[in-house]
């Protein structure tokens, strides 16, 4: 009788490690000098017990499963501050960090307000829980009317993904009519999805939920392939950087701009509207999805400069060192959790940056960011005079419209 | 043992609730259906107790739309079986119809637990555990917070209003109404309820009955005045201060 | 002949609670219109004292050890005979965890019509009509009690408690328990809800704080408008999260459910979360410098200026109110 050789079973700690490291660039995990620069660089890498080295080093080890009891992984924001301070170049974010919160996901370890946020995007296709058939509510009077791509039937220039803050939440809301007139003053020829769009998953996907951000992008895919459009447009960086860096990947493949981009490469026609004179000294905070993860950091500062009367002040910490509003990665969903742990918010460090440098105004570029730095400024001794506002809205200020 | 969860469909108030031509049911054409969101919360108690060793859950809900993404999730959660009631229904039904329905499917099962969730909002002939239980002729228990097997037995924690709590002892098998699992219901990642959705097997079941005529029949259905926004008070500090005070005075609290 | 509602009393721990007074009330204003009885069903052990303000016009008092504390059981077989014997033409009940225990079964096992969520009760030529307020309170639905006999489990809404409330006790009548076999659920003991601080579900009027209070510091001024008004003050989750109050003082879906009187909510922008445990308050009063905040969507009165400016103001306009008084 033949005997069958004696075979182990792989570990949980080896089959993570060898999933790691078949991830784009993930082999380098191999090269970690274990320097400590990424846990140094880490917003919150000082109360993690595990930051991204201590991680890796846990994998050497074969000690991953202690890692896996922690939840302190939720901490990580996905802001990019460790990859792109890594010498040795591995993509903690995007590998990581990413995948050990998918295994803590799949292992239920998920803190009840992220879990919520995420029954929301199955449910409705938005984190919020709001009805999807609301998504274009926030354009109604707008005049000319925006365009819903459902009841236009012809092909338009320009598909605007307005996405789930910009839609719904009604602070940001006010963000996106600015930025509807904006495009309506240029000729914009534009049109958005309404109840046909969903979620662009991204900060889902990087909150731990793979099946989740795939089930959002084949929605959207079916709804694009519906109508005809020269490109994307997006005002929310997460949106941009999903549709740009991860739906190709899944082959939804769509030229697509964040709307700085867009309104900067338009600046010709847009100067001559920009009658009135801000007089204020105006700060700018790069979102992480814009500045580190995509290196646009030039058009959301042309705008800026080219409203009358405008000071643009840099903050300490600004465009590839800037400091992440606390909201990525999942983070959006995690106040209580992050407060719980921390004691700190990020937002109030933001805001706290931008009142030392004796800044009027906090220009933003993300659909996440009013909000946040809202209540940071209630929150911050001093703050009371700053004004948060979306560069959307300063333009349009500047129009006089 | 078996653990039998019932589940039911309710209108997702999400969405705007619109009323049929005649004024007296919902609009089916615009409604959205949802897990009851008690029974959720059956669903996870009943698991709570497999983990513990009690015995295997069964997951059993009425056909609708939405109703096998429902039950796929509770496979993934950890239910060993799900079945789906077809046949000649309707997305909503009065609970006494559902119980009738559900009981001999139940009975069939050997049910030493059954769970449902405390209620539903639109229960409008009472919540489906007490009508479940009669017509199953076991005895029923609601506003469940914590049960813990014994031997025979089933050990309960029943809420009151205020805060006050009764422990109580349930001979098996029994029928619960429960109000909150011991802890909230699991999130379930996407891709495992995509994974039982390929492995797990739905069993149908006939309803074994045609459309039961309603006792109550509902005249008028209607949305109640909404509150508009308030009664914006104008002037500096000095001006709403007197104003709220007037008001404080009218409502009887100086 | 006249028609008899029967109304479960509901007690806990030697008080009748709320909602069986409502009902008591909700019963008298049929009777008014139909010539009828209302008969109070009080079940317990050693505890007729109980029937003492109850606003009907016949108590049925029955007295058994397994009476003393409710079990859905011995609730069943005591007012099922009782139904079936008398055949009242509605028998109400409190939509709570007891009444539901009671009407719920007894529905099934004597085949009745059972009405849930019923708000308030009404008699339209000669007929007894319904509303019952579903879907989370979005929508009433009405409709008629069939004869000879329903079961109807009542919230709380329509009806005032005193209306229940009688000075002069109705005729009691000690009435005679039927045989109670053992039943499958036995009482063990009551779990007493944790106490030290007070009970923000109790008080009338609240005093709640959210993000716009800034600092710590700043709660010494709420303190006083609290003080001054005879209030209680309550917090937002921001607040609780920064330690600066403790989390029994915690209004929203994680802390507490609360029903005061008035619920003035200072610096309060009405998330949800927040928002669904404060809509059983009677009147909202909000003060937040956001106008869009969706707090006023639910309040009666606003206002739209910095809490830090009025909190002030009021306190001294409440004081000289009082004095005054």
């Amino acid at each position: 009788m033949a005997v069958n050789p004696v075979t182990q079973r792989p570990t949980f700690n080896e089959i993570f490690y060898t999933s790691l490291q078949k991830l784009p660039d993930g082999e380098r995990v191999r090269a970690c000098l274990q320097c400590g620069t990424c846990s140094g660089v880490c917003p919150f890498g000082y109360l993690m017990d595990y930051p991204p080295s201590k991680m890796i080093a846990a994998l050497r080890a074969g000690m991953f499963d202690r890692v896996m009891k922690t939840d302190k992984v939720w901490m990580c924001v996905s802001c990019y501050a460790c990859t792109n301070s890594c010498p040795a170049q591995i993509p903690l974010t995007a590998g990581l960090m990413t995948r050990t919160k998918e295994e803590l996901l799949l292992a239920g370890n998920v803190p009840v307000e992220l879990q919520d946020a995420l029954e929301n995007t199955q449910r409705y296709g938005n984190p919020m829980g709001e009805s999807p058939r609301k998504r274009a509510a926030w354009a109604r009077g707008i005049e000319p009317s925006v365009k819903i791509m459902s009841q236009i039937n012809r092909p338009i220039d320009v598909l605007w993904f307005v996405g789930d803050y910009a839609s719904f939440h009604p602070r940001v809301q006010l963000s996106s009519r600015a930025l509807a007139r904006i495009f309506n003053l240029l000729g914009v020829d534009f049109g958005i999805l309404g109840h046909e769009e969903n979620s662009d998953g991204d900060s889902q996907r990087l909150a731990g939920e793979r099946g989740l951000f795939e089930l959002l992008v084949d929605k959207n895919s079916k709804a694009f392939q519906k109508y005809q459009f020269n490109q994307i447009v997006t005002a929310d960086p997460h949106a941009f950087n999903a549709l740009k860096n991860e739906y190709p990947k899944l082959g939804v493949n769509y030229p697509v701009q964040h709307y700085t981009q867009y309104l900067s490469a338009k600046l010709d026609l847009l100067r001559p509207l920009l009658r009135h004179e801000i007089k204020a000294r105006i700060t700018y905070h790069d979102p992480c999805y814009l500045g580190r993860a995509n290196g646009i950091y030039q058009p959301p500062r042309q705008l800026l400069q080219a409203i009358p009367g405008v000071e643009l002040v840099e903050m300490p910490h600004s465009a590839v060192n800037s400091l992440c509003c606390g909201g990525g990665g999942g983070g959006m969903w995690l106040e209580g959790y992050q407060w719980e742990q921390a004691h700190a918010r990020l937002s109030e460090w933001r805001v706290r940056e931008a009142v030392a440098i004796g800044a009027d105004i906090l220009a933003v570029a993300c659909t996440y960011e009013i909000p946040r730095f809202e209540d940071a400024v209630k929150m911050v001794q001093k703050a009371s005079r700053l004004v948060i506002r979306d560069i959307s809205e300063l333009l349009l200020e500047s129009i006089g419209e | 043992m078996n653990l039998i969860v019932a589940i039911k469909l309710v209108p997702d108030l999400v969405e705007e609730l619109k009323i049929n031509e005649e004024g007296n049911f919902l609009d089916l054409e615009s409604l959205r259906l949802r897990v009851n969101e008690f029974d959720e919360h059956a669903l996870e108690q009943a698991i709570l107790l497999k983990e513990r060793g009690a015995g295997r859950v069964i997951v059993i809900a009425l056909d609708g739309e939405g109703v096998e993404d429902a039950l796929f999730t509770a496979a993934a959660k950890g239910a060993d079986q799900i079945i789906k009631l077809t046949g000649n229904t309707m997305p909503l039904v009065s609970n006494h119809t559902l119980a009738r329905w559900l009981a001999p499917v139940i009975k069939s099962l050997q049910p030493g637990l059954v769970l449902t969730g405390v209620q539903a909002h639109n229960d409008l002939d009472g919540p489906l555990g007490p009508l479940l239980a009669e017509y199953l002729n076991l005895p029923y228990v609601g506003y469940v917070a914590k049960a813990t097997m014994k031997d025979g037995e089933v050990e309960i924690r029943k809420e009151y209003p205020g805060g006050l709590a009764a422990e109580m002892e349930i001979d098996l098998p029994a029928v619960l109404g429960i109000q909150a699992a011991e802890q909230p219901p699991r999130y379930i990642a996407f891709s495992r309820i995509r994974q039982a959705m390929k492995t797990v097997q739905l069993e149908e079941r006939q309803i074994p009955d045609p459309f039961i005529e309603e006792p109550i029949a509902i005249a008028r259905l209607f949305q109640p005045e909404i509150g508009e926004r308030a009664e914006i008070i104008s002037g500096d500090v000095d001006e709403i201060a007197a104003r709220l005070v007037d008001i404080f005075t009218d409502l009887d609290l100086l | 002949m006249k028609q008899e509602i029967f109304v479960l009393i509901e007690h806990l721990q030697g008080r009748v609670t709320d909602i069986s007074y409502l009902m008591l009330a909700a019963a008298r204003g049929i009777t008014e219109k139909l010539d009828g009885n209302v008969v109070a069903l009080l079940l317990g052990h050693n505890q007729r004292a109980l029937a003492n303000d109850l606003a009907a016009d016949r108590i049925l008092y029955f007295d058994h050890p397994d009476l003393a504390h409710f079990t859905p059981g011995a609730y069943q077989r005591v007012i099922g005979s009782l139904i079936e014997e008398n055949k009242p033409r509605l028998a109400l009940f409190g939509d709570t965890s007891i009444g539901v225990e009671v009407a719920g079964p007894l529905s099934a096992r004597l085949n009745l019509p059972l009405v849930s969520y019923c708000k308030s009760l009404r008699v339209e030529n000669n007929e007894i009509k319904f509303t019952s307020q579903i879907c989370g309170g979005k929508l009433m639905a009405e409709g008629e009690l069939p004869s000879p006999t329903a079961l109807v489990t009542m919230i709380p809404g329509a009806y005032k408690a005193e209306q229940g409330r009688s000075v002069t006790p109705g005729v009691v009548v000690q009435a005679s328990v039927p045989q109670l076999d053992k039943h499958p659920v036995r009482f063990l003991q009551y779990i007493e809800p944790e106490t030290g601080d007070v009970d923000i579900t109790k008080e009338a009027l609240l005093i709640s704080v959210g993000r716009g209070i800034q600092s710590k510091d700043n709660l010494e001024i709420i303190q006083e408008l609290a003080d001054a008004l005879g209030g209680v003050v309550c917090a937002s989750r921001p607040v609780v999260d920064q330690g600066w109050l403790p989390a029994t003082r915690l209004v929203g879906k994680s802390g507490k459910r609360v029903k005061p009187k008035v619920y003035l909510a200072l610096g309060i922008s009405g998330a949800t979360e927040h928002v669904e445990a404060i809509t059983d308050s009677e009147v909202i009063i909000a003060v937040n410098t956001d106008p869009l905040a969706p707090i006023f969507n639910l309040a009666k009165y606003g206002a739209t200026v910095d809490l830090l400016d009025l909190v002030p103001a009021l306190t001294e306009a409440v004081k000289q109110a009082t004095v005054k008084a």
